[in-house]
C-alpha cells in the first residue's frame, strides 16, 4: 500500500528514522560546535590555528577513528532525511490548493518545511568544503612544499596559508557566509526536532529547547562566518 | 450574508477530482459552517445537481466524524473545535471560503469531501485495546493510580480519531493519533502488561497504511480539535524503543 510496507527492517520503521535523525543530527550538531570553535584559534594567530590542525592530525588512529565516525554519522544522518523526505511527499501526493498553519503550538516554520533543501544543499557544500581544504593543497593525496610550515621545529601543513588565500576571493567568502545562514536554519529546527525524536517530553521544558535550539543554531552560524569575514576583510 | 464557496468535487476514488465555485445567498451569522454547506446543497438539489457529499454526525464537537480543510487549515480557522462547532459569525459578508478534503494517501476520497479513515481503526485493530481479564471490579484504592498519570490519560483519551492531525501535518503523518491511543493506555494499570506489543504493533501498523513520518513540525496539536499535546509522540517514541530494546 505505501513506501513503508513495501520496505522490510529495522531501518523502515518510523520511529528508528527519526532516533536515527536524532542522534546522528545531534552528533554532528557537537561536531560542528567543535569545529566552529577550533576555527576560532585563527583568532590566535595562524600558528596556533596550524598547531591545532596538527594536534588533530597527530592523534593518529583516533583521529582516522573519529572520521571514520563522522562519516557515518552524516551518511546516515542523509541518506535517513532523503527516506523520510522521499516516503512524506509519497504521502500526499495531492497537495493542497491551499495550505496554512494554524499558527499556536505549531512549530511549522520555513526552517522546518526546508529541511531536505538546507541538507542537500549543505551536503553539496560539505564535498566542496572537504576538497578545498582536508584535500587541498598540502592535505592528504595533494602534498605541495609551498603549504608547509615550520613551527617550534616541527614541519607541519600551512593550513593557516590557504585559509587565508580561499577567503580572498569574495564569491568564495559571501557563499560560504550564506551556506552557515542555511546550517543556522537547518539547526534553528532541527537540534529541538532531535530532542522531541529522542523522547525529551516534558511540556514546560519544551519552549527553553526550542530557544535553546534556536541560540545553538545562531551562534555556531556566527562562530563559522567570524573567521572568512575576518580575513576577506583584513582585520586578520 | 452570501458565501462564495470553492468546493472540491469528486465523484469516486478513481475519478479526478475540480474545485466548483458556489453561491450562499442565505447563509447566515449563526449558522455553524456544516449548516452553511446544508444550505448549500439544499440549493443545489433545487436546482437538479448532486448534494456535496461531507461527513458529520454529533455536531456536537465530539464525535470525530466531521472534518474538512477550511481555507488550508483542518476544522477552518478556529483552534480546538471541530469544524461543526466553527460558526458562520466569523466569516464575512462576501468571502470567499476554499473547502477541500483531508489530502492524505492514508485516506483515499471516496467522495468530495468525504475520505476513507478505515486506516485509523485498523491502527487500533492492531493493539489499542485491552485484552487482559481485568476481572471484577477491585476494591477502591487497591490498585493506585497516580492523580498526574490518570489526568495526562484522559488528556490522550479526548481524541476523536478525525484525522485533522493527518490532514494538517505537512507529512500527512498519523503519529499524533497513533500516539494519543498509545499513550493514554500505557499510562494505566489496565493497559500497562500489554503496552510493548502495543506499540509495536500500532506503529506498524501506521507505517504499512501509507502515512508519512513525522517532522515535528507540530502542527498536528495545533490543528487537533482536542488540543492533544506533541508530548504523546515523544512518549510513542519512548514505548515503541522500550518494546524493540525488549
Amino acid at each position: 500500500m505505501s513506501s513503508s510496507s513495501t520496505e522490510s527492517g529495522w531501518l523502515s520503521s518510523p520511529i528508528l528514522k527519526k532516533v536515527i535523525t536524532g542522534v546522528t543530527g545531534l552528533g554532528l550538531t557537537l561536531f560542528v560546535l567543535g569545529h566552529m570553535v577550533g576555527n576560532l584559534a585563527m583568532f590566535t594567530g595562524p600558528d596556533a590555528y596550524n598547531q591545532y590542525a596538527h594536534f588533530l592530525v597527530s592523534l593518529g588512529p583516533l583521529f582516522y577513528a573519529i572520521e571514520l565516525g563522522l562519516l557515518a554519522f552524516f551518511l546516515f544522518h542523509i541518506v535517513t532525511g532523503i527516506r523520510i523526505a522521499i516516503g512524506n511527499r509519497r504521502a500526499r501526493n495531492t497537495r493542497y490548493s491551499v495550505y496554512k498553519t494554524a499558527g499556536g503550538p505549531s512549530r511549522q516554520t520555513a526552517a522546518s518545511r526546508s529541511m531536505i533543501i538546507t541538507g542537500l544543499l549543505l551536503m553539496v557544500f560539505l564535498v566542496i568544503h572537504l576538497l578545498s581544504f582536508k584535500f587541498g593543497p598540502g592535505g592528504p593525496g595533494n602534498a605541495s612544499q609551498a603549504y608547509l610550515t615550520t613551527i617550534d621545529g616541527v614541519e607541519m601543513r600551512d593550513l593557516a596559508k590557504l585559509v587565508h588565500e580561499k577567503f580572498q576571493t569574495p564569491w568564495y567568502t559571501f557563499g560560504y557566509a550564506a551556506i552557515m545562514l542555511l546550517l543556522m536554519i537547518h539547526l534553528r529546527h532541527g537540534v529541538w526536532s532531535a530532542m522531541q525524536s529522542l523522547g525529551a517530553m516534558r511540556p514546560s521544558l519544551t519552549p527553553i529547547v526550542y530557544a535553546l535550539g534556536g541560540l545553538l543554531g545562531a551562534g555556531i552560524a556566527a562562530g563559522f562566518i567570524a573567521m572568512p569575514l575576518a580575513i576577506y576583510f583584513g582585520f586578520i | 450574508m452570501i458565501i462564495t464557496l470553492k468546493v472540491w468535487r469528486q465523484e469516486g476514488p478513481d475519478v479526478p477530482g475540480r474545485f466548483e465555485t458556489y453561491k450562499v445567498p442565505d447563509a447566515n451569522p449563526h449558522m455553524s459552517f456544516l449548516e452553511m454547506l446544508d444550505v448549500l446543497n439544499e440549493q443545489l438539489i433545487k436546482e437538479g445537481k448532486d448534494p456535496v457529499e461531507f461527513d458529520y454526525d454529533c455536531r456536537e464537537g465530539i464525535c470525530g466524524s466531521c472534518g474538512v480543510v477550511i481555507d488550508g487549515q483542518a476544522h477552518g480557522p478556529q483552534q480546538r473545535t471541530a469544524c461543526c462547532q466553527l460558526h458562520m459569525r466569523h466569516y464575512k459578508d462576501g468571502d470567499t471560503i476554499v473547502i477541500e478534503p483531508w489530502r492524505a494517501e492514508g485516506f483515499p476520497i471516496i467522495r468530495d469531501l468525504v475520505v476513507d479513515r478505515s486506516a485509523f481503526d485498523r491502527i487500533v485493530a492492531a493493539g489499542g485495546y485491552v485484552s487482559v481479564n481485568t476481572g471484577a471490579a477491585p476494591d477502591a484504592n487497591s490498585i493506585p493510580v497516580p492523580k498526574d498519570d490518570a489526568d495526562l490519560s484522559m488528556d490522550y483519551a479526548t481524541c476523536i480519531g478525525c484525522g485533522a492531525c493527518v490532514a494538517g501535518c505537512p507529512n500527512a503523518s498519523a503519529s499524533l493519533f497513533t500516539a494519543a491511543k498509545i499513550s493514554h493506555l500505557a499510562l494505566l494499570p489496565q493497559g500497562d502488561p500489554e503496552r510493548e506489543r502495543r506499540a509495536k504493533s500500532m506503529v506498524d501498523q501506521m507505517a504499512s497504511e501509507g502515512f508519512g513520518d513525522c517532522s515535528n513540525h507540530a502542527e498536528c496539536e495545533a490543528v487537533c480539535p482536542k488540543g492533544i499535546s506533541i508530548d504523546a509522540i515523544a512518549r510513542m517514541r519512548r514505548e515503541y524503543m522500550r518494546a524493540v530494546r525488549g
